[in-house]
């Protein structure tokens, strides 16, 4: 192995492949700020380019750099405008966002590049020693776990929602579900649900949804809301003036760091969960086990908040190249294009290219490292910059961000129906906002639905029907814990409110 | 009755319908080799559609009440009147109206009318200043979209 690093540290420092380093990350950060281009359509941009290379690390290294960058540049308009243009970003902006609104942009923007630095750091050196033996791990799950595991994902985002919200955020969850089985999927060759029309073959675009979804609700917010694009104390917003986080700030986040780097990591590494996911959870584990005066704080501008999804998020990203690297099989979507550009490139990734191919191996590991260590050096000097777009007048501002959302919807389908679903499904969104539903759980719920469906398919072929469910141990315990996940909450929000009404019993 | 519970309601129908085109429409043109399978491209969408009304009901009875109190920074749907809500379906219009132009009349100037309308709508009143942003704008976007990323915008109008 200590050969198959140094050969690997040769590579990755050699002057192309830093190169290659630097610009993956500059390009993701830029393009992965505008909302509506994610890391997905970014790196399918990026593979023409990086065939054209040649040299597969070098171009594995380039994309990885992208990927990277587009995560963080989501964070970044997550924080300052509230549009995530990846979904892994969404967790960031529930905390991001308020703090962004309090004045406190610049605070936001520096915890968020710490956190991903440190969790994309510690995620590295994770993966540097554990690839190897977390790959059996992943082997030991079935579809049927992984069917288990996501409706344990599924109920942990609902069950979190927030007390009285539970079953609000369930319905929009099974509302996304329902939305991810219109169209053409892989499993059946048969389109669903499309009322045929052409258009919806392909079902609804993930980019179209998640823009209706967040960026055009809070738009078209800042314009009923004139009140809405200034700070609290009557300045605009947009000057960065603190960028220095103080000593307090610093110990809260350093155990969030810590325990989501770990976690996140190993919810990358599972196929299926992704930095989505562990954006997600790391979240909710991070306000559940706060102190009750930290947790009334989360979601109101808490910088553990933060810290917590922004350092999932990029763990949980390193760590699913764990089993692309060491199983061949991609964990997301974006490393299913990683993987899609891997074979283009005449590399078979699986369990023999650490053996045949040590220098690839190894030299994408080293490079991540340096990836993360760019993108704090890139970052953390250009933030008063980046954050100058909110310093733009507000007749300016929405049009503008109206005009993104519609483009990137409109990119890459040139296909007008898309930018009228957008449009419709913002404003249905805007209504479910009025009327206090959660919109976060019907994105996640669409992004996984494909996935769910696909592993309980595969599970139910195998058991011949659905006796896996009570057959398998593990996959029995982890549904349980899903229904515990959701009716614990509810139950005991119930009986709270029923309390302090005075008609529940004294127990 | 509140307008979560409305919603509940429309969600509930939504699913029932889903669920009548799963449990009744779908499976009578599935080909006979599927039929011997354990699984059929309705057996999720019954699951869901079952799941579904079953949370909707839930929300509808009420079971669960809402204790988050309204903050500052939420909008009062029952006082829309008193927001700018004829600016917010202006710009709605325009964007529909920007989704049907985009093909006839080309990427450029179906955008610098987008944003110019838009601005406007909001009060923007220095067409001096507005009209070459727009310009600027969109010229620099279909630059870096068409150029640089590759892929094709229609730039003008068709036939051009």
């Amino acid at each position: 192995m200590l050969e198959g690093l140094m050969v690997g540290l040769s590579t990755a420092f050699s002057f192309t492949n830093i190169l290659m380093i630097i610009g993956g990350c500059l390009i993701g950060t830029f393009i992965g700020m505008l909302p509506g281009l994610g890391p997905m359509s970014i790196i399918a941009i990026m593979i023409p380019v990086a065939i054209g290379i040649g040299d597969p690390s070098a171009a594995l290294i380039l994309l990885a750099g992208v990927y990277y960058g587009a995560i963080f540049g989501g964070s970044t308009s997550s924080i300052l405008i509230n549009a995530p243009g990846v979904a892994s970003t969404v967790a960031t902006s529930f905390d991001g966002y308020p703090l962004a609104r309090q004045g406190k942009a610049g605070k936001a923007l520096t915890i968020a590049a710490i956190s991903s630095f440190s969790g994309g750091t510690l995620g590295a050196v994770l993966l540097l020693i554990f690839a190897p033996m977390l790959a059996s791990v992943a082997l030991l799950f079935h579809s049927s776990e992984y069917f288990a595991l996501m409706v344990v994902g599924l109920s942990a985002i609902a069950a979190f929602a927030g007390s009285g919200q539970v079953f609000k955020a369930l319905l929009m969850t099974i509302i996304g579900l329902i939305m991810s089985t219109v169209g053409e999927g892989a499993l059946f060759n048969l389109p669903r649900f499309t009322g045929g029309i052409m258009d919806l073959q392909s079902g609804f675009g993930f980019i179209t949804l998640a823009m209706a979804m967040f960026a055009l609700p809070e738009a078209i917010y800042l314009v009923l809301d004139p009140k809405r694009s200034q700070q609290e104390d009557g300045s605009k917003t947009g000057e960065i003036k603190e960028l220095r986080i103080t000593r307090e700030e610093a110990r809260a986040i350093l155990p969030v760091i810590g325990r989501q780097s770990v976690q996140g990591f190993l919810i990358g590494v599972l196929p299926g969960a992704g930095a989505t996911i562990a954006s997600f959870l790391g979240y909710a584990v991070e306000r559940n086990i706060a102190r009750k005066e930290e947790q009334e704080q989360i979601g109101e501008g808490s910088v553990k908040g933060l810290a917590a999804p922004e350092t999932a998020n990029n763990a949980a990203c390193t760590g699913s190249f764990v089993p692309l690297l060491t199983l061949g099989i991609p964990g997301s979507g974006t490393t299913a294009i990683l993987l899609g550009a891997l074979i283009a490139l005449n590399v078979s990734p699986g369990p023999r290219l650490m053996i045949d191919e040590p220098d690839i191996f190894w030299a994408v590991i080293i490079s991540m490292y340096l990836g993360n260590l760019v993108l704090l050096i890139l970052n953390l000097p250009l933030i008063p910059y980046i954050a100058k777009i909110l310093a733009v007048p507000r007749n300016y501002l929405i049009p503008f961000i109206l005009f993104f959302t519609l483009m990137g919807a409109y990119i890459g389908q040139n296909n007008a129906t898309e930018l009228l679903l957008l449009v419709g499904f913002g404003v249905i969104a805007t209504i479910l906002r009025f009327a206090d539903y959660p919109l976060a759980p019907l994105l996640i719920g669409f992004i996984l639905g494909r996935m769910l469906e696909d592993n309980f398919a595969r599970a139910m072929q195998l058991y011949d029907g659905p006796a896996f469910l009570w057959e398998r141990p593990m996959t029995t315990g982890l549904l349980l814990l899903a229904c515990l996940l959701i009716f614990l909450p509810a139950y005991r929000a119930r009986r709270a409110r029923l309390r302090a009404e005075g008609v529940a019993d004294a127990d | 009755m509140a307008l979560d519970r409305w919603i509940a309601l429309i969600f509930f129908v939504i699913c029932g319908v889903y669920g009548y085109t799963a449990f009744f429409l779908m499976d009578a043109g599935l080909p006979p080799f599927m039929q011997r399978n354990p699984i059929w491209p309705s057996t999720f969408p019954k699951v869901l559609a079952i799941l579904g009304m079953i949370c909707s009901l839930v929300i509808l009875a009420g079971f669960e009440k809402s204790q988050k109190e309204p903050e500052a920074m939420d909008i009062n749907y029952r006082r829309l009147t008193d927001y700018n809500l004829g600016q917010a379906v202006l710009l709605i219009c325009l964007m529909i109206l920007y989704a049907f132009s985009l093909r006839p009349i080309g990427f450029l100037v179906s955008t610098v009318l987008f944003l110019v309308m838009a601005a406007a709508t909001l009060g923007e009143r220095r067409f001096v200043v507005l009209i070459p942003v727009a310009l600027i704008a969109a010229g620099s976007i279909w630059y870096l979209v068409q150029e640089v990323l590759g892929i094709f915008l229609r730039p003008w109008p068709m036939g051009f």
